[in-house]
């Protein structure tokens, strides 16, 4: 086999083998397995990284491909391979496990238990990974599925007061979507002309109009239940705030990482390819309930006191922008909205290091019990949480305003189906209100900032100030820091990968 | 040199860097780098401005030519389906004007700062982000597309944000700051959609590229032009304008800001931030005149704005909030005159940004001095601080448009423009504008009176700055003084003047030629000095503290004295009754009952939706058919379970009913 | 027509077994019952294989196929009610209500 064809089973199984290796480790020297899990970690986004630098950027299109038969009468196979589509998330999920692993060094929620804790992260890891480059859709189901298990765990151990019910939440109201999807899968793979479960020859019969307009609505509405609450869209965006608030920090990390873009990623890769003409029928609607929750989250975030699930609310609004992109089917759409996971992926993940570090340190999240003033206690932590909450509300020349800025400018000019379904009107009145959304948004995160950061700190946090900023959290933090910052000024670290493979893949609605 | 013109912005944002990084270990804190990259900036403006300005007069003498215009870009990123976002930069003379009046004021600043800071704890984050400030600014007028524009307007708002809420102890300040950033945020929301809809309309972010197809009637692909959609476009920018340049009725926000240190204010209330709107209408000048309705709102929120700013900063207390609501009314005066020419507004941010800079710095001063913000603290000043006193008086007089200062050449064009345009619209912008005029020079003389007159009414021993403060105080005074005469409106002159350094293009310099009215010349001046009399006389007469009134007016007021009693008619009815008792607090009542409530009220109400929305919607409606979901499946499981009672006869009986029930279904269907 | 009178031979031996199964306590008489009702069942196989008689004996194998379950069954079933008295000291089935809810 050749690197060409085993690079990414490799770099996805990799994780799977720490995993069990770090399960395996001796309990009475637990914190090796630690160093077990950042050294898999780093193999993992070398090899990511690896495959980004082998990627042939002249040539586009799917690279790296694998396929051997797997349940042959079935007609399922393991299909694997990446694109300028897949490659940012797939680098971003093993960067964000690498700096998970490297912040466990620092802080593992009670009840503490490296080696278990560490080997779900590396499960769910793979489980993450795997989706981004799946290209068969049974496989593509396994590894969602994959994902759920070791993300229940997290929450269920390592979570905080109500983690039972944040986890259950979780898990079923996610099982729940994925069975109509799974439906949704078998029924296109029986409606095909040729029955597969192929995604490629899939896209294809998709484009060439082999599915009639009835299947497809339901086909669609299948997949739309599944793929909808994972990223979450409004309104079934309930699970998310409580598994957030609940989850550990690299839980929460890599749920607003990596987890709720398996989501959006799947509406690109599957759901519209597959299904187009349908996909110009829902596009409407997915554009509505995304400017409502662009606009909802914004509001919910004003009433929050809890500096996580504030967080967490604020996911709910930029996953709007992200589906408001997809719903424009404009190759200018898509790219806003990759942006827009990544970019969201890298700010909020940071985010939620933040409000972990912000708890163990303050011994609370609350906001009023914060009581301000942190520039003043925890100087560093305090800039940081200003830069990243600032680079959230969608600044420019930070991470978070490319995403946002294209998807409305995507929304001015949908595309030419659901321009001539008569749509055109309604699109533009939702680029008013997805604007309007970025000023909401910077109110919460300002007023966020001024009551956890300004003002005069309370005595008992001048008394015994808190630990600044730890040289391991620098550690796992800088990288994302730096990505913040560097996205802005050049964009074209996620457009010039994801552009040509985003026209070619929305041809099919002739924009 | 137009080719290295992008040295101009970055050298304030790499100095922003190099503070942050090494600041602290410098002998000044990081000042002297930003002082550096400043002063350097401002001599590349100049030597830029002689390249452009030069080659622009070049074209007026001859006739023949263009327009400098210099433009490059480089690719930022692709966008699909061919589509890229670029940054480039445009440099004409528009583009220089804002480089001298943007690098040089801030120049000032910094070194004024360096005074006026000495010794604050966090003297080289000032610094960092006064620079970065700069470089947002410098960035915003810069850009040849809309997309980097509006990031460079958004980068002005969140420094500013930094700087007005500099001291974040007080969380008056943080609210002030916040304010700032919500109210222009909000008006960016115009911003956004309008270059959006540019975009969607002619398929690019490029303003020359924009105005050429404007110019041909075309726009994308090219259709002909819908200017019903041009002019949505453009009146969206107006909200923008209306948030970014403080105009009605977005205007509250910029008294607030006042909270920030005072040459912050001098910096961005004056010379830049709140310029950017009047820069943005100006830039895109071409396609305003291609929308007639864009430029009418510009005329009305103008003349209203001016107005009513103009009464308010009659009452206000604070010395930094007269300027303030200054500054709101004469942007008034810049919206409204773009909305006729593009000369006359421009020429009016070009004087304005220098002597408001001064008037604000001076008034740094002044409370460095005294202490205290308060107009009732001070008093008697001119005595102890003469420069002060001397810059000061020569900021106000060219604020007031006294010949032959700064201010008097470019508010007269306005309304000679306006006067030449007519209509509604310039019948409006003329009349207010005189009216607004006075109360200027009114608003304006209570300070000078309550300030230098007199004497010193506030605690301690007031004494004149150090150099490093009346220094840029005095290098203020000289453009604030003389900047005017640059577009002396003479006809032999003008190919040589500011209009021509500053056109966009040789056909609209040739078709606008600057105009000179004696007759408004005269009306206004003679406005203006009604203004300063009735002004004199009212607060020479209002009693101010318990000292004696002779004492406080010195040796000049005695003249005036002795007119005091025939003007009391126009004092007491007029000015007093009017404007003072009936105009002025109506507005303040408007705009602090009403405006400035509205906005408050906007945003609790927005939190109070926000908590609704939570509390009820998102906890106890979407989340509560979930539990509903949840606990009805709970509920039935809990109902069902009982019949599982462990007596293996009961199920046996169960199921042979099952088995009887069976049989007789199948028996009657074999039957019938 | 013969094959009426073991039909409702069987018929009352199964009512009997039912009788048995729904009405004892005594968990020995209702595996006794349950051994009644398959043996009303086995006549009845047998009996329609008399009339309808084909050449694979299926009535005849089937009879030998209950016959074998029912004694496996006893034998479970007994040793079910051994432990269960083992640990209980009575065999009344209505005592035996572990699977209760």
């Amino acid at each position: 086999m050749s690197w060409e064809q085993s690079a990414i089973t490799i770099t996805v199984a990799l994780p799977l083998v720490g995993a069990a290796a770090v399960a395996l480790v001796p309990r009475r020297n637990e914190d090796y397995a630690k160093v077990l899990a950042l050294l898999v970690s780093i193999g993992g986004f070398a090899l990511s990284l690896a495959i980004l630098v082998g990627y042939d950027w002249s040539e586009r299109g799917l690279q790296y491909v694998a396929s051997v038969p797997w349940i042959e009468p079935a007609g399922i196979s393991y299909t694997v391979a990446i694109d300028g589509i897949s490659l940012p998330l797939f680098v971003l999920s093993y960067l964000l496990t690498f700096l998970c692993a490297v912040y466990s060094f620092h802080h593992i929620e009670e009840p503490g238990r490296p080696k278990a804790f560490l080997s779900l992260m590396l499960l769910l890891q793979a489980g993450m990974a795997g989706t981004f480059i799946a290209f068969d859709l049974i496989l593509f189901f396994v590894f969602w599925e994959l994902v759920l298990v070791p993300m229940y765990f997290m929450i269920g151990i390592w979570g905080g007061p109500n983690r039972q019910y944040a986890a259950i939440k979780f898990f079923l109201y996610t099982l729940f979507g994925s069975v109509f999807m799974l439906v949704a899968f078998l029924a296109v793979y029986f409606a095909a002309p040729e029955r597969t479960f192929d995604l490629v020859a899939l896209q294809q019969y998709g484009a060439a109009g082999e599915f009639a307009i009835g299947f497809q609505r339901l086909a669609f509405l299948g997949m739309f239940l599944g793929l909808a609450i994972k990223v979450p869209m409004w309104p079934f965006h309930t699970w998310l705030p409580d598994a957030h608030t609940e989850a550990p920090t690299v839980g929460s990390v890599l749920l607003a990482g990596i987890l709720l873009k398996m989501g959006t990623y799947g509406f690109v890769r599957i759901a519209l390819p597959v299904l187009p003409d349908a996909a110009v029928e829902y596009a409407p609607l997915i554009a509505v309930l995304a400017v409502i929750a662009i606009i909802y989250g914004a509001l919910a975030c004003l009433a929050q006191s809890d500096l996580k699930r504030l967080i967490a609310f604020s996911s709910v609004g930029h996953m709007g922008f992200v589906m408001l992109g997809i719903a424009t089917l404009t190759p200018l759409g898509i790219n806003a909205a990759i942006f827009g996971m990544v970019a969201h992926g890298i700010i909020t993940g940071m985010l939620f290091f933040l409000a972990g570090t912000i708890k163990e340190r303050y011994h609370t999240r609350e906001i009023a019990a914060l009581g301000g003033g942190m520039l003043k206690t925890t100087p560093r932590l305090g800039a940081v949480l200003g830069l990243v909450a600032i680079a959230s509300l969608g600044l420019p020349g930070l991470a978070g305003f490319w995403g946002e800025i294209l998807a409305l400018l995507a929304a001015f000019n949908p595309a030419p189906e659901l321009v001539a379904a008569g749509w055109l009107t309604l699109y533009r009145v939702l680029v008013v209100f997805g604007a309007v959304g970025t000023v909401l948004t910077a109110g919460y995160f300002l007023w966020m900032m001024q009551r956890v950061l300004m003002g005069e700190p309370p005595e008992r946090w001048v008394a015994a100030p808190p630990e600044d900023v730890s040289p391991i959290e620098w550690g796992a933090w800088a990288p994302l820091l730096v990505l913040t910052v560097a996205l802005g000024p050049l964009p074209f670290l996620v457009t010039a990968i994801t552009d040509a493979d985003v026209t070619s893949i929305m041809s099919a609605f002739g924009a | 040199m137009s080719s290295v013109a992008w040295l101009i912005p970055a050298l304030p944002a790499a100095s922003a860097v190099v503070i942050v990084a090494l600041g602290r270990k410098m002998p000044v804190g990081g000042a002297e780098i930003g002082i550096l990259s400043l002063a350097t900036a401002f001599v590349l403006s100049l030597v830029l401005a002689v390249e452009v300005f030069g080659a622009n007069v070049a074209a007026t003498t001859s006739g023949v030519g263009e327009a400098f215009l210099h433009t490059a870009r480089v690719e930022l990123a692709p966008i699909g389906a061919g589509d890229s976002l670029f940054a480039g930069i445009r440099i004409d003379g528009l583009t220089v004007m804002m480089f001298l009046l943007v690098t040089f004021v801030s120049l000032m600043v910094h070194v004024y700062s360096l005074g006026y800071l000495h010794g604050d704890e966090r003297f080289t984050w000032y610094y960092a982000v006064l620079s970065f400030f700069s470089a947002a600014m410098l960035l915003l007028v810069v850009s040849d597309n809309l997309m980097l524009l509006l990031v460079g307007w958004e980068l002005v708002g969140v420094s500013s944000f930094l700087l007005i809420g500099f001291w974040w102890e007080l969380k008056a300040n943080s609210d002030a700051a916040i304010k700032a950033f919500l109210t222009t945020k909000l008006g960016d929301v115009g911003l956004v959609v309008g270059v959006v809809a540019l975009w969607g309309q002619f398929g690019t972010f490029d303003i020359a590229a924009i105005t050429a197809m404007v110019g041909d009637g075309v726009q994308a692909g090219g259709a002909p032009l819908d200017t019903g959609l041009l002019s949505f476009a453009l009146i969206a920018f107006v909200l923008g304008v209306v948030g970014k340049s403080a105009q009605f009725p977005l205007h509250t926000w910029l008294p607030d800001a006042m909270a920030g240190p005072t040459p912050v204010s001098a910096l961005i209330h004056a010379a830049t931030m709140v310029t950017a709107g009047v820069f943005l209408v100006a830039r895109l000048y071409p396609l305003y005149s291609a929308a007639p309705a864009a430029q009418a709102t510009l005329a009305v929120i103008g003349a209203i704005t001016l107005l009513m700013a103009g009464l308010l900063a009659l009452v206000q207390e604070d010395i930094k909030k007269v300027l303030a609501y200054s500054t709101v009314s004469q942007l008034g005066y810049m919206v409204a005159a773009l909305a006729f020419s593009y000369t006359a507004g421009i020429f009016h941010l070009f004087t304005h940004g220098f002597f408001k800079a001064l008037l604000f710095l001076g008034a740094g001063s002044i409370i460095h001095a005294a202490h205290s913000n308060n107009l009732r603290d001070m008093g008697g000043l001119a005595k102890v601080m003469p420069t002060t006193f001397a810059t000061f008086l020569v900021g106000t007089l060219a604020l007031m448009a006294v010949p032959p200062l700064a201010g008097f050449w470019s508010k007269d064009e306005i309304l000679v423009e306006a006067a030449a345009a007519g209509g509604y619209t310039g019948s409006l912008v003329l009349v207010v504008g005189a009216l607004g005029g006075a109360l200027t020079v009114l608003y304006m003389t209570r300070v000078l009176y309550l300030t230098f007159a007199g004497s010193f009414r506030g605690e301690g021993h007031p004494h004149e700055s150090p150099r490093s403060m009346t220094g840029p105080l005095v290098a203020l005074a000289v453009p604030a003084a003389l900047i005017g005469l640059v577009n002396l409106p003479v006809e032999a002159f003008q190919p040589y003047a500011f209009s021509a350094w500053t056109m966009f293009s040789l056909e609209y310099w040739q078709t606008h030629p600057i105009a000179f009215e004696p007759a408004i010349a005269a009306v206004a001046v003679g406005l203006a000095l009604a203004g300063f009399l009735a002004g004199w006389a009212l607060y020479r007469a209002l009693p101010l503290g318990d000292d004696d009134p002779a004492r406080r007016l010195g040796p000049v007021s005695t003249v005036l004295a002795e007119k005091y009693y025939l003007d009391r008619l126009w004092t007491d009815l007029v000015t007093r009754t009017i404007v003072r008792d009936t105009a002025a607090p109506a507005a303040v009542t408007l705009n602090d009952e009403v405006i400035d409530r509205a906005v408050a009220g906007a945003g609790r109400a927005t939190v109070a939706t926000g908590r609704r929305v939570y509390d009820d919607v998102d906890q106890r409606g979407i989340d509560g058919v979930l539990h509903g979901l949840a606990t009805s499946t709970w509920w039935s499981g809990a109902r069902l379970r009982l019949s599982q009672s462990g007596n293996v006869q009961l199920y046996a009986g169960a199921m042979l009913t099952g088995v009887v029930v069976l049989a007789i279904v199948f028996a009657v269907g074999e039957v019938s | 027509m013969a094959a009426v009178y073991p039909l409702i031979f069987a018929a009352l031996l199964f009512s009997v077994g039912v009788y048995g199964l729904l009405s004892r306590r005594h968990a020995v008489l209702v595996l006794m019952s349950i051994e009644l009702m398959l043996a009303a069942v086995t006549v009845n196989l047998v009996t329609f294989w008399a009339i309808a008689g084909d050449a694979l004996l299926t009535g005849q194998v089937f009879a030998l196929f209950v016959m074998a379950i029912g004694a496996a069954e006893i034998g479970v079933g007994l040793a079910i009610i051994m432990l269960i008295y083992r640990n209980r000291a009575s065999v009344n089935i209505d005592d035996a209500d572990l699977m209760k809810y």
